[in-house]
């Protein structure tokens, strides 16, 4: 695989805060499950960061996000505020979902984030409908939706591929390949291992990008968006990439080893980056340092923003089953 | 002054009306499913649309349910109208996943943030003999679910004028139309237009008993009152017309003048929407009560193929009239 050009130095220094504030954000919200502030399923994206980083900066403020139960990091990096998001991990109304969501389920109208799916492949096919609305309206945008390597094997993906690529839809299928579903390997539920290989038989372009090297999935994705907004129709990419974590906080991570997971974490995305700047002598010491303390604040105000947040009365429980808002 | 126009309709007519005019009213109206286009619906309900209308707004998808009814429901999201045809309530099983899941909770799981005015229309019902995986009822199972509107059209009227009503909602409305109605003839006014959806329908005044029915089997609940009549019973027919949510208020007011109810519902008996009904009288009109309610359900076999099996697993205006007198005779 040919290295990617690195980026000017302000583009670069912006990629890895992007990564390193979904890296710490993350890293805080372990601690604070622990002190039982955030409670039920809650999945990390520490170590897939380059896969959300890269993607997000090829696509444009009106463009479409659908994510999976995975995404702080894709929501963090579209722009919704550390605060809304801490603040629904609180369960509290100032949450980008008010609290009726959680860790699963975060959304905001404001930046077209669709969710936080948790049904496997679930997103896919509120993809294709969010793509052909725009289509329709003659509007030039694309939807990025993002899933992992275990929806490769559910029958909504290739119904949507199927559709997408039958109706031209502009959908990005943005495959982050960690190589596991849950806790099963790749090799063990898949028959065909090189999903580009199986994507590009729906007659899209497919193919597969290093998921841990942010220069490498903007660049990639960066194509794909364009094939997509100008020629309408979908495109696929395989990010592969690992997950240093295990898969929720109920996870003991048994089924693989540990020599794998350090083998990965020897290719870790913030590192990786941080060293290519540091050789090109664009990144020193004190840049470092600076956006360390900048994100080690950003989080900070996010959680006294959720700690100083507001739980919704119960009487409201039966609010938003229906729509409440004006009329469309 | 000169009566209002009148035409002659069938149900499919009706519906096919409706849609017609929804296309022509508001430009982000489409309609996608299984053989819409050239086929012109499995039931015939959008024949000639695709000549009209042309392929992006009468849109042929592939047997992939769960995608194009995603599809409709992101659709509906992102600012379209989209009506979706699921061939029959059999194949939605393939689609639950974006039913229940996306459907019936984004609204709710996004603190209220989108709107999902999507239109997803089934045939269902048994009494064609085409066997146990073409003959389901699960009305039930889909009124179990907050987030969803269940519309299920009995009448001329109601097939004319309830997806106007729908596609006019904010949320995802769910509209049954039983395989039995679309040949059922009326005449139709001629401007006849959107109705609305938050009520129950009492079809026929009455007396004695109040005879609870929806969709397929309100015909056979008003045969029933035809024949009870001729022996003195006056029965109520209430049409419950919307499913969910439930229009208990005038189902407790019928009830609580006639002190009887039976409730005549296509679905199996465990479980099922007439459980519902029974149990909100129970809670709501226990003390008007002169008898205890019956329920008049298909019996809980998968719907056999042969003629006579079928029809005996069916509600009937005969077991419904049985079930009258029963409860006359006893509760006096």
């Amino acid at each position: 695989m040919s290295v990617a050009p690195l980026p000017e130095r302000e583009h670069g220094l912006h990629l890895l805060r992007q990564m390193l504030l979904v890296r710490r954000f993350e890293e805080k919200c372990v601690e604070l499950y622990s002190a039982a502030k955030i409670r039920g399923f809650m999945h990390l994206y520490i170590g897939e960061e380059a896969v959300a980083a890269g993607v997000m900066e090829a696509i444009e403020p009106e463009d479409a996000v659908v994510a999976t139960y995975r995404e702080h990091g894709h929501a963090l990096v579209r722009g919704i505020s550390a605060g809304a998001i801490m603040a629904e991990m609180y369960g509290k109304v100032e949450g980008c979902s008010r609290g009726r969501g959680g860790s699963m389920h975060l959304f905001d109208a404001a930046t077209r984030f669709y969710g936080g799916n948790a049904i496997v492949g679930g997103g896919l096919p509120l993809a294709l409908g969010l793509a052909l609305a725009d289509k329709r309206a003659g509007r030039e945008r694309v939807t990025a939706c993002f899933f992992g390597d275990g929806a490769v094997a559910e029958g909504e993906f290739h119904e949507s591929m199927n559709l997408a690529a039958l109706w031209g839809l502009p959908v990005l299928f943005l495959c982050e390949n960690n190589l596991y579903a849950m806790g099963t390997a790749i090799g063990r539920y898949e028959s065909e291992t090189d999903l580009a290989l199986k994507a590009a038989s729906y007659e899209m372009p497919a193919w597969a990008v290093d998921g841990m090297d942010v220069i490498a999935v903007e660049a990639a994705a960066r194509k794909a968006a364009a094939e997509a907004r100008l020629g309408g129709t979908p495109c696929f990419l395989e990010l592969r990439t690992y997950r240093f974590r295990a898969h929720s906080m109920y996870d003991p991570d048994l089924y693989r080893p540990k020599e794998e997971i350090e083998r990965w974490k020897q290719h870790d995305p913030i590192a990786a980056l941080s060293e290519r700047l540091e050789a090109a002598g664009l990144l020193s010491a004190e840049d470092s340092a600076e956006i360390e303390r900048a994100v080690a604040e950003e989080i900070e105000a996010a959680i006294a923003f959720a700690e100083a947040g507001t739980l919704e009365p119960v009487e409201d429980l039966k609010r938003f089953v229906y729509w409440e808002g004006a009329e469309i | 002054m000169s009566a209002p126009a009148k035409v002659q309709s069938s149900y499919r007519e009706a519906i096919r009306e409706s849609i017609r005019e929804a296309l022509l009213a508001d430009e982000r109206v489409f309609l996608m499913g299984e053989d819409v286009g050239a086929y012109g619906g499995c039931f015939g309900v959008s024949k000639g649309l695709l000549d009209e209308f042309g392929p992006e707004r009468i849109c042929d998808t592939p047997l992939s349910e769960s995608a194009f009814v995603g599809a409709g429901i992101g659709a509906a999201i992102g600012g379209m109208r989209p009506i979706v045809e699921v061939m029959t309530v059999n194949f939605c099983l393939l689609a639950l996943d974006q039913i229940m899941n996306n459907a019936a909770t984004i609204t709710h799981m996004s603190g209220g943030q989108f709107p999902i005015p999507v239109v997803i229309r089934m045939t269902t019902g048994a009494g064609r003999q085409v066997a146990a995986q073409h003959s389901h009822s699960l009305e039930g199972w889909l009124a179990h679910i907050p987030g969803l509107k269940l519309l299920f059209p009995a009448t001329l009227a109601d097939a004319r004028g309830m997806l106007p009503a729908a596609l006019a909602d904010p949320n995802p409305v769910l509209i049954f139309e039983h395989a039995s109605l679309y040949n059922m003839e009326e005449e139709l006014a001629a401007d006849a237009g959107a109705v609305e959806i938050q009520r129950a329908a009492i079809r026929r005044a009455g007396t004695d008993v109040s005879l609870v029915a929806y969709g397929g089997t309100l015909g056979k609940a008003i045969e029933a009152a035809d024949e009870l009549a001729e022996s003195g019973i006056e029965a109520e027919v209430i049409d419950l017309r919307v499913l969910r949510p439930l229009d208990d208020a005038t189902v407790i007011e019928s009830v609580s003048r006639t002190r009887r109810a039976v409730i005549v519902d296509e679905g199996w008996r465990s479980g099922s929407l007439a459980a519902e009904v029974s149990a909100r009288i129970m809670e709501q009109a226990f003390y008007e009560l002169d008898a205890p309610v019956e329920r008049v359900c298909s019996a809980e076999v998968p719907i056999p193929y042969a003629a006579q099996l079928e029809q005996a697993a069916l509600p009937q205006a005969s077991t419904v009239v049985a079930a009258v007198r029963r409860m006359v005779g006893a509760g006096g």
